[in-house]
């Protein structure tokens, strides 16, 4: 199946309207294989055929199923391995002191893809039941993808998921054999919601200024510079006043926000930019 | 470096497997039963073993528990990887010595974080 530049340019376009994001150079070396069995599925014989229905808006399913062929969906459990070493060893305790009075956390997984940071993160909180005894753990999960958040919710995993980034010990702990392929077992499921949301678009529930940590990690490195700007202003808005945001490896807020800033003490770690350039107890100090 | 036994009867997984461990800079060695193994390991204790479950003259299980039997101090870490991909035989494994296992079919991330897991990557 050959991809030509109008047929490749028709499909950006679709692609950036339905969800902000861009047909990378890295996408288009992989518009055959990812379109490739949904053609199939609709017995479309040829990418041209496929180009002419939605050009012609005969069937306005087939545009969604084509945007959901072409995201990228890769992730497997404890992605990178050291994000959550530093949110389990240094980044939780110290939230443990400063919630210690609500005893509540949210957390949200933008760009989830099939859930399984947003269950790795469950599974982190259930593997120390004696330091989260009596807290309140809600974690969100979101992604563009109708398909991928079903899957999510579902809790299913195959074979080859399942094992992707889990030791066997933790596979067999929090996982169960279904004929359906291994089902995250309800006690991780119940901590865990997931929602149809773009991260262009206002925060999920519960909604700004509410979230202790925002994890986006590998989602915006699909986005022009402008959509950036706004999704850094849309993960700024759902942080608390303390709270953090984790991007993935090699991603930054430097130079494309001024709404956040690195965090001074976790790399990695960004936090929204202080309105008020004078800290309130100097201002106190000032004032008195 | 460290070193990788991989033990499997089809020499297309061996292939595959040997591939993956080099570019994770594994020295690697091959044996086609589990008594090839034994004598292997009797040789030159590995790092890791990449084990199969159901082989000719000696099964990956019978391999383990006599290795596990011998009490070498160098005792090397072992991941069952194999087509046998039910609860029961994982519990069987781990009860026998095993320290990771891996269903087949995998790719080079998830034998990565697996030998990470133990201990030798």
């Amino acid at each position: 199946m050959q991809v030509s530049d109008s047929s490749s340019r028709i499909l950006a376009g679709l692609l950036e309207a339905k969800t902000g994001q861009q047909l990378t150079m890295s996408r288009r070396w992989r518009i055959e294989t990812a379109l490739s069995s949904l053609l199939r599925e609709r017995g479309i014989a040829t990418l041209d055929e496929l180009i002419t229905i939605l050009v012609m808006g005969k069937e306005p399913s087939l545009s969604q199923q084509v945007v959901e062929a072409l995201l990228n969906n890769e992730t497997y459990f404890f992605r990178d391995r050291t994000p959550f070493d530093m949110l389990r060893q240094t980044v939780l305790p110290r939230l443990t002191e400063v919630r210690g009075t609500s005893k509540r956390l949210r957390i949200w997984s933008a760009g989830c893809s099939t859930g399984q940071e947003a269950y790795s993160l469950a599974m982190m909180f259930a593997e120390d039941p004696l330091r989260w005894n009596g807290w309140s753990i809600d974690i969100v999960g979101s992604d563009v993808s109708e398909n991928v958040v079903n899957r999510a919710r579902s809790g299913i995993y195959t074979q080859f998921e399942v094992q992707r980034g889990l030791g066997v010990t933790q596979m067999i702990r929090w996982f169960e054999e279904t004929d359906a392929g291994w089902r995250a077992i309800e006690a991780l499921r119940k901590n865990v919601r997931f929602q149809v949301h773009n991260i262009l678009e206002p925060p999920p529930h519960p909604g700004a200024g509410q979230f202790d940590i925002v994890l986006c990690r590998n989602v915006l490195l699909y986005l022009n510079a402008d959509k950036k700007k706004l999704a850094f202003d849309r993960l700024a808005s759902a942080l608390a006043p303390d709270g953090l945001l984790m991007l993935g490896a090699g991603e930054t807020v430097i130079g494309q926000t001024n709404k956040l800033v690195a965090d001074r003490e976790w790399r990695g770690l960004y936090r929204q930019e202080r309105r008020d350039p004078v800290p309130p107890t100097e201002r106190r100090a000032a004032n008195g | 470096m460290k070193t990788c036994l991989i033990v499997d009867d089809s020499k297309v997984i061996r292939k595959v497997a040997r591939h993956i461990l080099e570019t994770l800079e594994f020295q690697v060695e091959e044996a086609g039963d589990g008594r090839e193994a034994l004598d292997r390991c009797e040789a030159s204790m590995p790092d890791v073993v990449l084990l199969d479950w159901n082989m000719p003259v000696m099964s990956g299980m019978e391999f383990l528990k006599l290795l596990r039997q011998r009490g070498h101090s160098d005792q090397p870490k072992v991941v069952f990887c194999t087509t046998e991909n039910d609860m029961a035989h994982i519990r069987a494994a781990l009860e026998a010595g095993a320290d990771e296992y891996v269903m087949k079919p995998f790719d080079r991330e998830t034998l990565h974080i697996k030998l990470q897991l133990v201990g030798v990557a």
